[in-house]
């Protein structure tokens, strides 16, 4: 049997448009060995859940800027629950305040957010050890 | 997972749930027993088709996928979508973007699309992309779109899958490419000159017609037909659903084609390979042997290898 690649799912949810950083981490995870799947930008919370639900990943990555984090992100992880995602690793990153990142974190089921100048090797890391646990478990 | 789980997960598919889908589409991936029993409890449930879409890159390829799939769901068919991307041959890793040009299909029930990396190997396309159309037929999609990366070798491999080919051809590439043209034209059942909206589309058009004007014909054969579409404008599409449909239908009347029977002597090919190769792993010289790469010439260790099987006899189920 073969060791399938860690399946990424890269999204910017809401109404932002700038993608540089989605594009930048996309790349990152791809030379990882990872299989990326960049849905690209305006998604809401539902094209996000059902792209996750029929691609299988085993992470979700969510790109946002527009100061939308405190509504959508905790409504992409509820979603992502309910559709019977709950094992999928949810990874956030732009502009996202250190108080509001602590509740997303703690409260919300975002399992870990970094901000700009984050060296990719920190997320690649990160992914790869909690996916493996997450696999684990399945 | 246990044949138990696998056999859940068939019966899943077969109802339609699309989380069963999802997760049948990786195990595919991964191969092994399990996949071989999800093979022998779906194969031949749904009656769906595998239409392959190629092309050179920046043909269009996404965009008339998206195009036909919006028309084939106002027909109110369910659209399963199969979306191959190049993986990197260095690490293995892959950036599949063709959702990206399907926005306007997120979110739509009847609709599945999956992103597939072709992993770079020879053959990579066909080693799983008839497992997942099959999946999708199981599970009641009518129509399955095969979208291929762009063209090159692997797209020759299309032919062995679908059972319609659909070749895109964008206006003004030159004569780059018709070399292309000269090997696909052969193959293709259905053809397509999109961007129709640009003033160029016309020549390419023409250009097209002659040369199938030229191709000999039976009296019993599938004629082929070129459409000018334009995603943009959204014209032309109906005419090209038309034709996949008709040559769905068409098939059912003439099964015995060259490229089915190839498609056959194709899977039997795989399955032998995929087991042989399970059955190698297992043998107590399998890590010797890899552990003498290099050094040794390759099909001397295959043949010790073989040796060494046919020794220990071949008893997996």
């Amino acid at each position: 049997m073969n060791e399938v690649p860690i399946r990424v799912l890269v999204a910017k949810p809401g109404l932002d448009g700038h993608d540089r950083g989605a594009k930048v981490i996309a790349r990152a995870l791809r030379d990882a060995g990872m299989d990326v799947i960049y849905t690209g930008i305006g998604q809401t919370p539902h094209m996000i859940v059902e792209a996750a639900l029929q691609e299988d990943v085993d992470v979700v990555g969510l790109s946002i800027l527009s100061g939308a984090h405190m509504t959508l992100l905790p409504k992409v992880a509820t979603q992502l629950r309910e559709a019977g995602l709950g094992h999928c690793v949810i990874v956030a990153g732009g502009i996202i305040p250190a108080e509001d990142s602590a509740l997303l974190t703690s409260q919300y089921g975002i399992d870990a957010i970094y901000g700009p100048g984050t060296n990719t090797d920190e997320i690649v890391a990160f992914i790869r050890t909690t996916v493996a646990v997450r696999r684990a478990t399945l | 997972m246990t044949l138990d789980a696998a056999q859940q997960l068939a019966l899943d598919v077969r109802r339609g749930d699309r989380r069963a889908l999802a997760r049948a589409l990786t195990l595919i991936e991964r191969g092994g027993a399990p996949v071989r029993f999800l093979r022998k409890a779906l194969i031949g449930y749904g009656v769906g088709s595998l239409v392959g879409i190629t092309g050179a890159p920046g043909a269009g390829k996404s965009s008339l996928t998206t195009v036909i799939t919006q028309e084939l769901r106002k027909r109110g068919m369910q659209v399963g979508i199969i979306a191959v991307d190049p993986s990197s041959p260095l690490t293995g890793g892959s950036l599949l973007g063709d959702r990206i040009r399907m926005y306007d299909l997120a979110g739509d029930s009847g609709v599945f699309i999956r992103s597939m990396a072709n992993r770079g190997q020879y053959g990579g396309l066909a080693a799983t992309t008839l497992d997942a159309a099959m999946l999708m037929r199981a599970a009641g999609f009518g129509m399955v779109l095969l979208e291929t990366v762009g063209a090159g070798q692997s797209d020759v491999a299309v032919v062995d899958i679908a059972d319609t080919v659909l070749l895109v051809e964008a206006p003004g590439m030159g004569d780059e490419v018709q070399s292309i043209k000269a090997g696909l034209l052969e193959v293709a059942d259905v053809i397509v000159v999109t961007k129709s909206d640009r003033p160029d589309a016309a020549a390419t058009l023409q250009q097209l017609r002659a040369l199938l004007r030229m191709q000999m014909e039976s009296a019993d054969a599938w004629t082929v037909s070129v459409f000018p579409v334009s995603a943009l404008r959204q014209t032309g599409v109906a005419d090209v659903v038309d034709a996949l449909v008709a040559h769905a239908e068409w098939l059912q009347t003439h099964p015995a084609t060259w490229r089915q029977q190839r498609r056959h002597l194709l899977s039997l090919q795989r399955a032998l390979e995929s087991q042989l190769h399970e059955a190698v792993q297992q043998l107590p010289g399998w890590s010797k042997a890899v552990a003498q790469l290099g050094h040794y010439d390759c099909d001397l260790l295959a043949q010790q290898l073989f040796k060494e099987l046919v020794a220990n006899g071949f008893t997996k189920e």
